[in-house]
C-alpha cells in the first residue's frame, strides 16, 4: 500500500543539518507540559480520560449503592459528611456523572486520544496542522474539569454541587438552582467546548491539507473519515451549546430572561438549543467508535473492509441527518402534531445508514479467515450491543410511543446500550488493538478476554434490566423508587459489580503490561492490518514520516 | 359524605371492588372495612399547608368523607419484576400499547435476533481454522442496495401506523369533556376542575401514612383526583416554577408542565379503580415525592365527589351563576367603595400574578396542541 519515496542522500543531508533526528525527545517537562507533539498531546488525553472516567464511573457506583434497594439508604449519611442535602446529592451525582463520561471520558479518549495519535499516522503526516493549538486543547480540559469537580464544594441549592442534571434544562438551571455550583459547571461546559472546538478545527486542517502524496479522500482510512466527519459536527453543534449555555449564565446572574416566561421567554427555547447541539453530540461520541470497529473488524477478517465507500458515506448521512432530529428528545413538551410527526419520521431515517454500517461488519467478515483476539472480541460486542442499542432507538422515534418511555429508565437503557455498551466497547476495542503501537508492550491475551467477558456479562445485567424499569414506568433521575421497582433494581446493581470487578482486571493488566509485558512488533496483527501506523515501530519514532510516505 | 348514598348505592360499589379483588384471591369484607378508613379528602385550603397529616385528619373530621377506591395491586402501579408495559386503561393507551407489543418488539426482536445470529454464523464458519484463507471480496452492488431498501422498507412499515397513532392522540377533547388543570409546584401538584369549581393540592403521603391508608409506597397521596369513567377527560398541564412532567402510565399520558406555558391533552379513561404517576421531569430535591394518583370512578359517584369538595357540576353551576348576577349587581353598586379600597391593598400581590398570568394566555394559544 506504501512505499518511501525519497532518495537517501535528500534524508541523511537533513539529518545532518539540525541534529533533528526522528527519536529526540524534549526534557520531562518540556515534554509534556509544553507538548506540541501528538502522540504524546494523544497519550496525555488518554490518561486524562481514564482518570475522569474512573471518578465518573465510581459516581455512577454510588448511584448504583443507594439504588440497590428501595428507600434512602446512603444519602443521608454522605450528604451529612459533606455538608448538604441528600436529595440534593443525589441530584449532584447525576450530573456530574453525565457530564464526566460525556465531556470528560468519551470525549477526549474518542477524538483527543485515538484521533490525536492515530488520524496523522494512518494519513501519513507528520504530525497535526496546528501543534500548539493542539496543546492548548489539551490543556483547556484541566481547568474544564477543575472547575467541574470543583462545584462539588460549592454551594449549588440545598447542598455543594450542580444539580440540573447534564442537561442544564432552564429554569432549574436558573431560578431553581441558586449558589455557584451550577454557574461553575457551565464555565467547565465552555472551556470543554472550546478545548473541541479548537481540536475540530485542527483535525479539519489536518485532514484536508495534510494526506501523504496518492492518498485522495476515497483512499483515507475509515478512522480518519470518522474523525474529519465528528470535526465538523463538533465544529457546528458546539457553538451552539455554548450560546445556550451563555444565556443560562446571563439569566442566573445579569437579570435577562430568555429562559424565563415571567420576562417574555421561553424555556422551551434553552431546549431547542441544548437538542441542537445535544443530538449532533451522541453522534459525536460514536462515530469515531465506528471508524475504530471497522479497522478492527478488517484486520482480525484479513480482509478489506466491506463496501468502503458505502461506510464513509453512511456516516456522512448519519452526521447530516443528526443534526436535524433534536427535538425526539423532547417529544413531551406539548408540541405541535405536524413537528412531533416530521421529528418522528427524520429520526427514524438514521436507522438506515446505521443499518448499512451494521450489515457492511458483517459482510466484512464473510469470508474471512477470523481469529478473536481482544479487540475483535470488542469489536464484535460493540455491533451486537451497538444494534440492541439501535432497535430500541427505533422504538423511541416514535412520537407516540415515547409518551410512555419519555424520561424513564427505558431511555437510560436505550443510550446505554448505544454509549457504555456501544462508546465504551469501541474505546476498549481501540484501546487493545493499538496498545502495542502505542506503548511497544503486548498486552496480556487472557487478562484481555477475561476482561472483555466479564466486563460484556456485568454491563448486560447492570443495563437489561432498565428496559424492563422503563416498561413498568419508572422514571428516571430518582434516588428513590416505589416497591414495585425494587427487583431489578437489585439486579442492575449487582451487574455494577460485576463490571467493577472487570475493571479491576483491565488496570491490573495494563498496569502489569506496561511494566513487564513482552516487546511488541512493528505488526503484531499480520497482514489483515494494512494502514499505516502498522508500517512504523512500536512505539513509532517521536517523529514519523519526516519524509512523507506515497500511497498508491 | 355517607349520608349522600344509599344503603343500595353502596352495595353497587363494593360489588365492583369485590370483582376486582376475587380476581386476587382477597375477601371483600376487610376491603369495604379499609376503604371506609381512609378517607383522604382534606379540602384544597387545608391540604395547602405543609403539615399534610394534620390538616388532613382535622379536616377528615369536619369534611364529609368520600370513600375512596383501594388500589389494586398489577393495575395502575408497577409490579415487582416485571417485564412488561403496565395495563392500559385508555384507548390511546390500548392502541399504543398494541403497537408496541405486535409491532416494534417483533420488529426490534428480529433485528436483533438476525444480527446474533449472522455474527454466531460468520464467527463459526469463518474462523481461521474452518477458513484459512480469506476471500478479497470487498463490493457487492445487489447486496448493497438490498440491506439499504429492506430497511426503508421496514421503517415505512413503521412510521405509517406510528403517524396515524400521533394523529389519534392529537385529537382534541371534545365537547363536554371535563377539564383538569395540573400545576406543578416543587414538589406537589395542585389540581383544578374549572368546570367544577374545584381546586386543591395533593402532598405525598410519607412512608408511615402510606402503610397505616393501603397505599403503594411513594405513590399514595392525601388527595386523588377523581375522574369519571367513559367521559373524555381534557388535561391542561403548566407549572409554578420549573418544568415538571405529569404521567399517568395506565394512560399512555405523559405530558410536561411548563412554566409560562398551558400544554392540552385528552384521554378517556374505560375502567375504574386507582392509577399512579410520577413526576418525570427533573425538578430538583424532591423530584421523585411528588406523585400523582387518579381515582376513576362512575360518574355519579364523580358527581358525589364533585360534592363532597364543595363544587358544583357545570349545568348546576351555570343556573345558579345567573340566578345569583342580578343580587351580585346590587350588592357591588353598594360596596363599591370599599371593594375599591380592598384592591388597593391587594394590588401588589396581583401583578406578580398577573405577568405569568398573562404569558400564560399568550402562549396556550400557542401550544395548543392538535389543531
Amino acid at each position: 500500500m506504501t512505499d518511501i519515496a525519497a532518495t537517501p542522500s535528500e534524508f541523511q543531508a537533513a539529518h545532518a543539518h539540525d541534529h533533528h533526528d526522528a527519536d529526540h525527545k524534549p526534557a520531562f517537562f518540556a515534554r509534556w507540559f509544553m507538548s506540541t507533539n501528538h502522540k504524546d498531546i494523544g497519550t496525555l488525553y488518554l490518561i486524562f480520560a481514564i482518570l475522569a472516567g474512573i471518578i465518573g464511573g465510581a459516581i455512577s457506583g454510588l448511584m448504583r449503592l443507594e439504588l440497590a434497594e428501595p428507600g434512602i439508604q446512603y444519602l443521608e449519611h454522605w450528604a451529612a459528611m459533606q455538608g448538604g442535602d441528600g436529595l440534593h446529592l443525589w441530584n449532584a451525582l447525576i450530573t456530574a456523572h453525565g457530564l464526566i463520561m460525556v465531556f470528560f471520558l468519551v470525549m477526549p479518549a474518542m477524538i483527543g486520544g485515538f484521533g490525536n495519535w492515530f488520524v496523522p499516522i494512518m494519513i501519513g503526516a507528520p504530525d497535526m496542522a496546528f501543534p500548539r493549538m493542539n496543546n492548548i486543547s489539551f490543556w483547556l480540559l484541566i481547568p474544564a474539569f477543575t472547575l467541574l469537580l470543583g462545584s462539588a464544594f460549592v454551594s449549588g441549592g440545598t447542598g455543594p454541587g450542580s444539580g440540573t442534571g447534564w442537561t442544564v434544562y432552564a429554569p432549574l438551571s436558573t431560578s431553581g438552582s441558586p449558589g455557584a455550583a451550577t454557574d461553575m459547571a457551565i464555565l467547565a461546559l465552555h472551556l470543554a467546548g472550546a478545548s473541541s472546538i479548537l481540536g475540530a478545527i485542527n483535525f479539519i486542517t489536518t485532514i484536508f491539507n495534510m494526506r501523504a502524496p496518492g492518498m485522495t479522500l476515497h483512499k483515507m482510512p475509515l478512522f480518519a473519515w470518522s474523525v474529519l466527519i465528528t470535526a465538523f459536527l463538533l465544529l457546528l453543534a458546539l457553538p451552539v451549546l455554548a450560546a445556550a449555555i451563555t444565556m443560562l449564565l446571563t439569566d442566573r446572574n445579569f437579570g435577562t430572561a430568555f429562559f424565563d416566561a415571567a420576562g417574555g421567554g421561553d424555556p422551551i427555547l434553552y431546549q431547542h438549543l441544548f437538542w441542537f447541539f445535544g443530538h449532533p453530540e451522541v453522534y459525536i461520541m460514536i462515530l469515531p467508535g465506528f471508524g475504530i470497529v471497522s479497522h478492527i473488524i478488517s484486520t482480525f477478517s484479513k480482509k478489506p473492509i466491506f463496501g468502503y465507500l458505502g461506510m464513509a458515506y453512511a456516516m456522512v448521512a448519519i452526521g447530516v441527518v443528526g443534526f436535524v432530529v433534536w427535538a425526539h428528545h423532547m417529544f413531551t413538551i406539548g408540541m405541535d402534531v405536524n413537528t412531533k410527526m416530521y421529528f418522528t419520521a427524520a429520526t427514524m431515517v438514521i436507522a438506515v445508514p446505521t443499518g448499512i454500517k451494521i450489515f457492511s461488519w458483517i459482510a466484512t467478515m464473510w469470508g474471512g479467515s477470523l481469529s478473536f483476539k481482544t479487540p475483535m472480541m470488542w469489536a464484535l460486542g460493540f455491533i451486537f450491543m451497538f444494534t440492541v442499542g439501535g432497535v430500541t432507538g427505533v422504538l423511541l422515534a416514535n412520537g407516540g410511543i415515547d409518551n410512555y418511555m419519555h424520561d424513564t429508565y427505558y431511555v437510560v437503557a436505550h443510550f446505554h446500550y448505544v454509549l457504555s455498551l456501544g462508546a465504551v466497547f469501541a474505546l476498549f476495542a481501540g484501546f487493545y488493538y493499538w496498545f502495542a503501537k502505542m506503548w511497544g508492550k503486548n498486552y496480556n491475551e487472557f487478562l484481555g478476554q477475561v476482561h472483555f467477558w466479564v466486563f460484556f456479562i456485568g454491563v448486560n445485567v447492570l443495563f437489561f434490566p432498565m428496559h424492563f424499569l422503563g416498561l413498568q414506568g419508572m422514571p428516571r433521575r430518582y434516588p428513590d423508587y416505589p416497591d414495585g421497582f425494587a427487583y431489578w433494581n437489585e439486579v442492575a446493581s449487582i451487574g455494577y459489580a460485576i463490571m467493577a470487578g472487570s475493571m479491576v482486571i483491565f488496570f491490573v493488566n495494563v498496569i502489569w503490561s506496561l511494566i513487564a509485558g513482552s516487546k511488541a512488533q512493528d505488526n503484531p496483527w499480520g497482514e489483515g492490518a494494512t494502514t499505516l501506523e502498522w508500517t512504523l515501530s512500536s512505539p513509532p519514532p517521536y517523529h514519523q514520516f519526516e519524509t512523507l510516505p506515497r500511497v498508491d | 359524605m355517607s349520608g349522600h348514598f344509599q344503603e343500595g348505592e353502596i352495595e353497587t360499589l363494593m360489588n365492583m371492588f369485590k370483582t376486582a379483588f376475587l380476581a386476587l384471591s382477597l375477601v371483600a369484607a376487610p376491603a369495604a372495612a379499609l376503604a371506609q378508613e381512609t378517607a383522604p379528602a382534606a379540602p384544597a385550603e387545608a391540604a395547602a399547608a405543609p403539615a399534610v397529616l394534620e390538616a388532613a385528619t382535622n379536616a377528615a373530621e369536619a369534611a364529609p368523607a368520600f370513600p375512596a377506591a383501594k388500589p389494586v395491586p398489577g393495575i395502575g402501579q408497577p409490579v415487582d419484576g416485571a417485564l412488561g408495559i403496565q395495563p392500559q386503561v385508555t384507548k390511546i393507551g390500548e392502541e399504543a400499547l398494541w403497537m408496541h407489543d405486535w409491532l416494534l418488539m417483533p420488529i426490534m426482536v428480529a433485528m436483533s435476533v438476525l444480527v446474533l445470529f449472522l455474527l454466531f454464523w460468520v464467527a463459526a464458519r469463518y474462523r481461521a481454522k474452518a477458513n484459512p484463507v480469506a476471500s478479497k471480496t470487498s463490493h457487492h452492488t445487489l447486496i448493497e442496495v438490498i440491506w439499504t431498501l429492506v430497511p426503508v422498507l421496514i421503517l415505512v412499515g413503521i412510521a405509517i401506523p406510528s403517524i396515524s397513532l400521533l394523529a389519534k392522540q392529537f385529537k382534541p377533547a371534545p365537547e363536554g369533556a371535563i377539564t383538569l388543570k395540573a400545576i406543578g409546584n416543587q414538589w406537589n401538584w395542585s389540581y383544578e376542575y374549572p368546570d367544577h369549581g374545584i381546586e386543591f393540592t395533593a402532598n405525598m403521603l410519607t412512608d408511615e401514612q402510606a402503610k397505616a391508608a393501603g397505599e403503594p409506597r411513594l405513590l399514595g397521596v392525601d388527595n386523588r383526583i377523581v375522574l369519571p369513567v367513559g367521559v373524555p377527560v381534557k388535561l391542561l398541564t403548566t407549572a409554578s416554577d420549573v418544568i415538571h412532567s405529569w404521567a399517568v402510565p395506565a394512560f399512555w399520558i405523559k405530558l410536561d408542565a411548563v412554566p409560562g406555558r398551558t400544554n392540552e391533552t385528552s384521554f378517556t379513561i374505560e375502567k375504574p379503580g386507582v392509577y399512579y404517576g410520577q413526576c418525570s421531569e427533573l425538578c430538583g430535591d424532591r423530584h421523585a415525592f411528588m406523585p400523582i394518583a387518579v381515582e376513576a370512578v362512575s360518574p355519579e359517584q364523580f358527581q358525589a365527589w364533585v360534592k363532597s369538595k364543595g363544587g358544583k357540576m357545570p349545568a348546576e353551576k351555570a343556573a345558579e351563576e345567573a340566578a345569583a348576577k342580578a343580587a351580585a349587581d346590587a350588592a357591588n353598586a353598594a360596596n363599591a367603595a370599599a371593594a375599591a379600597n380592598a384592591a388597593n391593598a391587594a394590588a401588589p400581590a396581583n401583578a406578580t400574578e398577573a405577568a405569568p398570568a398573562a404569558a400564560n394566555a399568550t402562549n396556550a394559544a400557542a401550544a395548543a396542541t392538535g389543531n
